[in-house]
């Protein structure tokens, strides 16, 4: 219906129909806006939550296929590439692992961690840096009645739960597509639950804090300057151990979260492979989702909250 | 007395930066129940930071405000319950169809899926909006998206709407299809603040109007007592067949008139009351007037008055 027909058949009449009843007192429900109704009820802000997650998931389902292909994509050719093509063609890695373990079981931790830590960083920090930059259209959920870390603690859920819908799907293909034998074990299943909760909320909040903080014009520029070097040198296609023969580079990449979720699952689901100390990856594994949650939710109230 | 819905004291925003912009510098204004109160001033005026501020969005440099007596500086929770915003660019949720916006909009203040479904095609029904259920925000024309964000904005019972320039860069029709729904909404109990630098939005929606100009406001009043305060309640154009020097010190000597000013082709007089406009009239045909005009005094006349510069448009 146009505004024209919109004025011509009267606003009035369909509205002051409430109205009327509103005299009758017979159906409330159909006020448009009725003053009384606002103080006698409380939101509890675990409803807002749930509404504002429903909202997140009902988009997501949206794009479920894309997002699905997506995630999958860039594992799958690259385990096809190197762990099924390469040893057929008789192209390789050597490596100084050594003790037989093929490529392909180094990837297994790598990749699925990889496709985990960027996939909350991608689905809260673009949206959001076009949101906080462009669209705002969180301005209405910021006007939902919860304190505006809430909304933003929503988000990071939301982020790691992409995360690990991620690391599902992109966990057999690792395990299935590679030509040689792929050694997985998972011996310790609670540490391995402690790491990939860890992994998916570190995720979901260096999303936020990226997003709130990247004007939505340097989105290409932080990919390159972040996402990259995060990634190529974040021990996914090589164990940390045997960075020891390029001493300063191992050192160097402590500061790299990405080193620890590799690290961390490489201890949980391949054991077989060198790998960090337990203490050593949760301590900081720890560390940096507590600053990165922190810092999330401060950067994200302070951009809503000008 | 009536029962103060909006309490806005000494409201002062200061945007910090490498250049300070001082867009709010000490407002104070109380809402009635059941008004609709309009802030009228031109770009950058601070409109848009008082409304932020009072829909705890801008955190003020100082000051307080109170909405249905909660303070929503220091209790947002509570305050943000109270209260409904169509800010002033369109912030619908674009992933969603406009049924989903208004859903999610209800699932976000607490509803149920099953209370949020049926709250949100109510408000499908009431606004006319049945035909465009699964539209894409972005699909919308400027004024169906304001329709949209009408009924989003009151879908949870809010005891005060804020309408931020909601009829900014929409075409006549729409924007009296808009002014309807606000009347409507004002019967129906809700007290309305709405900012605009459309001055007859202003004199026919409003039932008062502050004028603010520079992050202050110059004059808070009913738009007719504010074009009463200009001190004459109707101008005159007068067109005479020739004007005379004598003819205008005739006019001017007259007891009905106040001011006398001479323009290009014609004479434009201010009158002291406006029940005078037939006796000045019938003074000036004996003088051959030509042709006359009756120019009632406008908001944006009082604006020139407190300000010495146009509204502009
Ligand atoms: N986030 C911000 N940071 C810095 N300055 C700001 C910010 N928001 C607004 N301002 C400045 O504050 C002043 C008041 O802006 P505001 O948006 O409140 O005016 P307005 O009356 O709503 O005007 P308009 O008609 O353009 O909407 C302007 O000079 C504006 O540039
Ligand atoms: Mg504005």
């Amino acid at each position: 219906m146009t505004d024209q027909d919109f004025v011509n058949s009267g606003v009035d009449r369909t509205l002051t129909k409430s109205s009327n009843l509103d005299q009758q007192d017979s159906a409330p429900s159909l006020r448009v806006a009725l003053n009384g109704k606002t103080l006698s009820y409380k939101v509890s802000s675990g409803r807002t939550f749930y509404g504002l997650m429903a909202r997140d998931l009902r988009v997501l389902s949206k794009n479920l296929g894309e997002f699905a292909s997506r995630t999958a994509m860039q594992p799958f050719l690259f385990v096809f590439v190197f762990a099924y093509l390469f040893p057929k063609i008789g192209q390789g890695f050597s490596g100084s692992v050594g003790r037989n373990i093929s490529f392909a079981t180094i990837l297994v931790p790598g990749l699925v961690g990889v496709a985990a830590t960027m996939s909350g960083i991608m689905a809260v920090g673009l949206p959001l840096a076009i949101d906080l930059g462009v669209t705002k259209e969180i301005e209405d959920r910021a006007m939902a009645p919860v304190p505006v870390w809430l909304i933003g603690l929503e988000k990071i859920v939301f982020g790691a739960i992409q995360s690990l819908i991620s690391a599902l799907i992109v966990f057999p293909l690792v395990i299935l597509i590679p030509s040689t034998p792929v050694q997985v074990h998972v011996a310790n299943w609670p540490l391995l639950i402690l790491v990939i909760f860890l992994a998916c909320l570190i995720s979901g909040a260096f999303g936020l804090t990226l997003g709130s903080m990247v004007q939505p014009v340097k989105i290409g520029l932080m990919f390159s300057l972040l996402v990259l070097p995060l990634t190529m040198l974040g021990c996914i296609y090589y164990p940390w151990s045997s960075l020891s023969s390029v001493r300063w580079l191992q050192i160097a990449v402590l500061i790299n979260p990405m080193v620890y979720v590799s690290e961390g699952l490489r201890d949980v689901l391949t054991p077989a492979l060198p790998h960090m100390a337990v203490w050593a990856f949760l301590m900081a594994l720890i560390i940096t989702a507590a600053v990165l949650l922190f810092a999330g939710l401060k950067l994200f109230t302070r951009r809503v909250m000008s | 007395m009536k029962e103060k819905v909006l309490q806005v004291v000494d409201l002062v925003k200061t945007y910090t930066g490498l250049r300070p912009v001082h867009a709010v510098r000490g407002i104070s204004f109380d809402v009635m129940k059941g008004e609709i109160f309009g802030l009228l001033g031109p770009n950058g005026a601070g409109k848009t930071t008082t409304v932020g501020i009072a829909t705890t969005r801008v955190v003020p440099t100082s000051g307080t405000v109170l909405v249905d007596s909660v303070n929503a500086i220091s209790d947002p929770q509570n305050a943000k319950m109270r209260m409904g915003v169509v800010t002033q660019f369109n912030t619908l949720d674009r992933s969603l169809n406009v049924r989903e916006n208004l859903f999610y909009h209800c699932r976000y203040f607490g509803y149920s899926s099953k209370e949020a479904k049926a709250r949100a095609d109510e408000l499908l029904e009431l606004f006319q909006l049945t035909d465009k259920v699964k539209a894409k925000p972005i699909d919308l024309s400027g004024g169906l998206a304001q329709r949209v964000q009408l009924a989003r904005a009151i879908a949870h019972y809010p005891k005060l709407l804020f309408l931020d320039e909601p009829t900014a860069g929409l075409d006549p029709q729409s924007r009296l299809a808009l002014w309807e729904v606000v009347k409507v909404l004002q019967e129906q109990g809700v007290t309305v603040i709405l900012t605009t630098h459309y001055m007859e939005e202003a004199d026919v929606l409003c039932d008062r109007v502050a004028i603010v100009d520079y992050g202050k406001i110059l004059k808070v009043d009913t738009p007719e007592n504010l074009k009463k305060s200009l001190g004459a309640s109707t101008f005159l154009d007068l067109k005479f067949v020739e004007t005379t020097a004598d003819d205008l010190s005739k006019i001017e000597a007259m007891d009905e008139v106040m001011e006398v000013e001479q323009l290009t082709d014609r004479v434009r007089i201010s009158l002291k009351d406006s029940n005078s406009v037939a006796i000045v009239i019938q003074k000036a045909v004996t003088m051959g007037l030509k042709d006359v005009s009756i120019i009632e005094p406008t908001l944006e006349s009082v604006f020139i008055k407190l300000t010495g510069r146009e509204l502009r448009d």
